[in-house]
C-alpha cells in the first residue's frame, strides 16, 4: 500500500497542470474562480484547445478519441481541470451522451455525432427531467409514437441545463404505455431546430438563466435517431446516471474554492486585524478542509477499485462521492458567505433587467462580493441533481446495506 | 498510487482477522478475559507474541519484523473488531515507540517475547492534551537521577513491568525543551500504583514517583530534548488508534444493519422503513470516510516533516473522532433498548469509540493544531 502519487503520476500532474496554466486563456480562469459562470465562449474555447491536445474526451473509447489513461490518472486530469479553474468540456455532450453513443449508438450514429461532440461542434442539452418526473425519473410522460420513418414526440422537459444554446437534445420518451414504466423509454438525438420545439428559460434564484423548459409539440424525429433498441431506453440513461455520478465529487472544485476562502479571509478586515486570524473562522476552514481530505481519499479508494472492475456498472461507493461531495461543495459556499459578511447584500442587477432606476451605483464593497450569494444560492442545487441526496441515500441502502 | 495490501500484508491480515474472530468473536470471552486479575488474557497475551504480533513494529536488528504503520494499521483494525483487552497499544506502540530508536535493547527481546509490557507514564492532571506539560522533574544527585511527580491515566499502568517516564530536567512546567524519558522499572522502590477500570473495560493507574532513584542508564535518547520523540511515537499511537476506531466502527455499523434486518415492528422488518435507512447510510459514510483517513495517518505517520505530520495526523484524528460520535450514537438509537444494555456488544463499541475520541487530543484539540497549520 502507498497512497502516494507514483514519479510517472506526479509527472502526469505537472504536465496537465502546466497545460491547463498556460494554454487555457486566464481571463476564463479568472471568471471561474471568482465563481462566475462561464460564458458559451469560454466553454467553446476551453474544449477546443482540450480537443486540439486530444483532452477533450479522454475517456471515451480510444478510436473516438479517448486516452488509455488509467483510473488514476482521469481522476489527476478531472481534480487539476477544476483546481486550475478551467471550464470543463460541456458535460451533456462529453460525460452524458457521447458514452451513450459510443457505447449502445449505430456506426452512422457515431461518425455522424462523436467527433462534433468532441470538438463542441455540436451544443448538446440533456432531456431526462419532467414536470412530474423527477427522482421518479422514470414515470416521465413525454411520448414518441412511431409514424413511418419517424417519431412523433409530444411532452415537455424540463431543468434543461444551457438548452438555449443547444443544437442538440438527448431524450427520453415513453414509446410503450403498455408496460412497466421503466419498460416502455426509448432514447432519442433531436434536432434542436426542428419545428415544435420550444424553449423558454427558467430563472433560478442566483438570477441566473441556466435552466430552461423545453415543449415539444408534434416534433418529428427521424427513426435513425433513436439509440440503441426501442424501449430499451432506461438502461442507457442508467448507464448514463452511474458514469454521471463517477465525477460528481467536484473535490478540485472544493479545493480551488477553499484556497480562495484563505486568501480572501487574509484580506477581510475583522477586528483590529483580519477575519484569517480569527480562530473560529480558521477552525471553520480546518474543519471542511479535513472532510475534503477524507473525500478526497475515499475517491481514490474509489478509483483503485474501479481499475479492477471488469463489468460496466456504476459502483455504488459512488453514491458515497455524490453526497459528500455536494455537501462540501455547499460548505465551502458558506465559507465564503462569512468572508463577505455584510457584503453578501448589494445585488447587482444585469443590464438587461435594470434601465437606470434599480441601481445607479458601483457594485459596493469588494469586486469580488456581488458573485457570492448567488454562488451560496445557486449551490444548493448540487444535492439535489444527479439524483438528489435522499436517491443517492436509496441507493446505497439497497445495494451497499442490503436493506 | 496502490492501495493494496502486499501479500505479506494480507497474510497478516488474514492471520489477524481469524485469531480476533476465533477468541473474541463469541462476546462472552471478551467479559470472561475481562475478569482476568489484569483485566485481559494472559494466554492471549502470549499468543500475540507466539504469532510475532508483539515484535511487529520492532526493526529487524532488535528481533522484531520490521513492520511500518500499515502492518500496525492491520492488527488494530482487527483489534478494533474484537474490542481486544489486551495491552497492545500500551506495551507494543506507545512503550515499544520509545525504544525503537535504538535505546535499552536489552528489554526489547522481553517485549518481543511478551514476558516485559511497558507502559507510558506521561499525562499529568493539570495537562489535559498539551504533550509538553509535565511538571514532575529529574534532579540530579550524583550520577544517578532522582524522580518525583504524579502521573495519570497511565495506559495499562498497572500491570506493566516497566514504565516509560516523562519527566522535566530543565526549564518551566509547559517548555517543549527540558524533556527527559526514562525508562524505570515499575516495581522499584519509590513507585506506587493505584490502579482501576477504565470506562471501555480496560485498564489504567495513577502512579506516584516518590524521589525514584535511577542511573544515566535509564535515559531513553538524549536529556532534555525528548519533546520530538514524544510527539512522534505519540502520533503513531494516534495512528494506531484511528485504525482501532475504525475496526471497531465499521463492526458497530454492520451490527446495526444486521440489526434493521432482523428487527421487526408493525409487522415488518424496521430496516424497510427509509427513515432508519438513511440514518444507517449515514453510518456507512461516516465509517468510509474515517477508514480513508486511517489510511492517511498511516501513510502520514513516518512523515520526515514534524509539522506536516502533526496536521496530517491531527486531521485524521479530527475526522475518526466525528464519524466516531455519530456512529456509536446513532447504533444505539438504532438499536432501541437492547443498546443501552450491558449483556449486548453494541454498547460496548460505543463506550470504546467515545474512549478513543479523548485519547491522546480530542476533536477541539486537533482541530486547533489543523487551524493553526493552515
Amino acid at each position: 500500500m502507498d497512497l502516494r502519487f507514483t514519479p510517472a503520476e506526479t509527472a502526469f500532474r505537472d504536465e496537465v497542470r502546466q497545460f491547463f496554466r498556460t494554454e487555457i486563456p486566464q481571463a476564463i480562469r479568472d471568471r471561474v474562480s471568482a465563481g462566475r459562470h462561464p460564458t458559451k465562449q469560454d466553454i467553446v474555447t476551453a474544449q477546443r484547445i482540450l480537443n486540439a491536445r486530444g483532452w477533450a474526451v479522454p475517456h471515451w473509447p480510444r478510436e473516438w478519441g479517448g486516452q488509455d489513461w488509467t483510473p488514476v490518472q482521469r481522476y489527476i486530469f478531472t481534480e487539476e481541470m477544476q483546481s486550475e479553474a478551467v471550464p470543463p468540456p460541456l458535460p451533456f455532450g462529453v460525460q452524458m451522451v457521447g458514452p451513450v453513443i459510443a457505447a449502445f449508438g449505430t456506426d452512422a450514429q457515431k461518425q455522424r455525432f462523436l467527433p462534433r461532440i468532441a470538438n463542441i461542434d455540436d451544443w448538446w442539452c440533456q432531456g431526462f427531467s419532467e414536470p412530474g418526473a423527477g427522482s421518479d425519473l422514470a414515470s416521465l410522460k413525454t411520448r414518441a409514437e412511431r409514424d413511418g420513418d419517424h417519431y412523433v414526440v409530444n411532452g415537455q422537459k424540463t431543468w434543461t441545463t444551457l438548452a438555449q444554446y443547444a443544437d442538440w437534445i438527448f431524450l427520453l420518451a415513453r414509446t410503450d404505455p403498455g408496460v412497466k414504466k421503466q419498460e416502455g423509454i426509448s432514447f432519442l438525438l433531436a434536432d434542436m431546430t426542428t419545428p415544435g420545439i420550444t424553449v423558454r428559460p427558467i430563472v433560478t434564484i442566483d438570477g441566473n438563466r441556466e435552466v430552461n423548459e423545453v415543449f415539444f409539440d408534434d416534433v418529428r424525429v427521424p427513426a435513425e435517431n433513436l439509440v440503441g433498441q426501442e424501449n430499451k431506453g432506461w438502461d442507457y440513461a442508467k448507464f448514463l446516471l452511474g458514469n454521471e455520478r463517477s465525477g460528481i465529487a467536484r473535490i478540485g472544485v472544493s479545493k480551488e474554492r477553499l484556497r480562495r476562502i484563505k486568501r480572501l479571509a487574509a484580506e477581510v478586515p475583522a477586528g483590529d486585524g483580519v477575519l484569517w486570524d480569527d480562530p473560529d473562522f480558521r477552525k471553520r476552514v480546518a474543519d471542511v478542509e479535513i472532510e475534503l481530505k477524507a473525500l478526497e481519499m475515499t475517491q481514490l479508494r474509489v478509483v483503485a477499485a474501479d481499475s479492477k472492475r471488469t463489468d460496466r456498472k456504476p459502483d455504488p461507493m459512488s453514491s458515497i462521492l455524490k453526497i459528500k461531495g455536494s455537501e462540501l461543495q455547499q460548505a465551502t459556499t458558506e465559507l465564503l458567505m462569512r468572508v463577505v459578511g455584510p457584503y453578501a447584500l448589494p445585488y447587482v442587477p444585469d443590464d438587461e433587467d435594470d434601465d437606470g432606476r434599480l441601481s445607479n451605483a458601483l457594485p459596493a464593497g469588494p469586486e469580488w462580493a456581488s458573485t457570492v450569494a448567488p454562488l451560496y444560492f445557486n449551490t444548493r442545487k448540487v444535492s439535489i441533481y444527479g439524483g438528489s441526496n435522499e436517491i443517492q441515500r436509496n441507493i446505497i441502502a439497497k445495494a451497499i446495506l442490503g436493506l | 498510487m496502490d492501495f493494496d495490501l502486499s501479500d505479506e500484508q494480507r497474510l497478516l491480515q488474514d492471520s489477524v482477522g481469524r485469531l480476533i474472530d476465533d477468541h473474541y468473536g463469541d462476546f462472552s470471552h471478551r467479559q470472561a478475559y475481562a475478569r482476568e486479575p489484569h483485566g485481559f488474557s494472559p494466554r492471549l497475551w502470549a499468543t500475540y507474541a507466539d504469532l510475532g504480533l508483539l515484535g511487529l513494529p520492532f526493526p529487524e536488528d532488535q528481533g522484531g519484523s520490521g513492520g511500518g504503520p500499515v502492518e500496525t494499521m492491520i492488527v488494530m483494525e482487527a483489534f478494533g473488531r474484537g474490542l481486544v483487552l489486551e495491552p497492545y497499544l500500551a506495551s507494543v506502540i506507545l512503550g515499544g515507540g520509545f525504544l525503537r530508536a535504538g535505546a535499552h535493547g536489552g528489554i526489547v527481546p522481553h517485549v518481543i517475547d511478551g514476558s516485559a509490557r511497558l507502559a507510558f507514564a506521561h499525562l499529568e492532571r493539570q495537562a489535559r492534551y498539551d504533550l509538553h506539560d509535565v511538571a514532575t522533574t529529574a534532579r540530579r544527585d550524583g550520577a544517578d537521577w532522582v524522580i518525583t511527580g504524579d502521573k495519570s491515566v497511565v495506559l495499562h499502568g498497572d500491570s506493566a513491568t516497566h514504565l516509560v517516564v516523562s519527566a522535566r530536567t530543565s526549564g518551566h512546567r509547559r517548555d517543549p525543551a527540558g524533556l527527559t524519558l526514562f525508562l524505570v522499572d515499575a516495581t522499584v522502590e519509590g513507585v506506587s500504583r493505584h490502579f482501576y477500570p477504565t470506562q471501555d473495560g480496560l485498564r489504567a493507574a495513577e502512579i506516584a514517583f516518590d524521589n525514584v532513584r535511577v542511573t544515566d542508564a535509564a535515559i531513553i535518547g538524549d536529556p532534555d530534548t525528548a519533546a520530538p520523540l514524544i510527539d512522534s511515537v505519540v502520533d503513531t499511537a494516534l495512528a494506531a488508534l484511528c485504525a482501532e476506531a475504525v475496526g471497531a466502527m465499521a463492526a458497530l455499523q454492520a451490527l446495526t444493519v444486521e440489526y434493521l434486518k432482523q428487527r421487526r415492528q408493525f409487522g415488518t422488518s424496521i430496516g424497510s422503513f427509509q427513515v432508519l435507512q438513511h440514518r444507517a447510510v449515514d453510518m456507512l459514510v461516516a465509517v468510509e470516510q474515517a477508514r480513508s483517513m486511517a489510511m492517511y495517518a498511516a501513510m502520514m505517520a513516518t512523515e520526515p516533516d514534524p509539522q506536516t505530520r502533526r496536521a496530517a495526523i491531527a486531521g485524521a484524528k479530527v475526522q475518526v473522532n466525528r464519524s466516531a460520535r455519530l456512529v456509536g450514537q446513532e447504533a444505539i438509537q438504532l438499536h432501541g433498548g437492547i443498546g443501552m444494555t450491558m449483556e449486548y456488544k453494541a454498547g460496548h463499541y460505543f463506550k470504546r469509540l467515545a474512549m478513543i475520541e479523548t485519547l491522546f487530543g480530542d476533536t477541539e484539540h486537533h482541530l486547533r493544531t489543523v487551524a493553526a497549520s493552515l
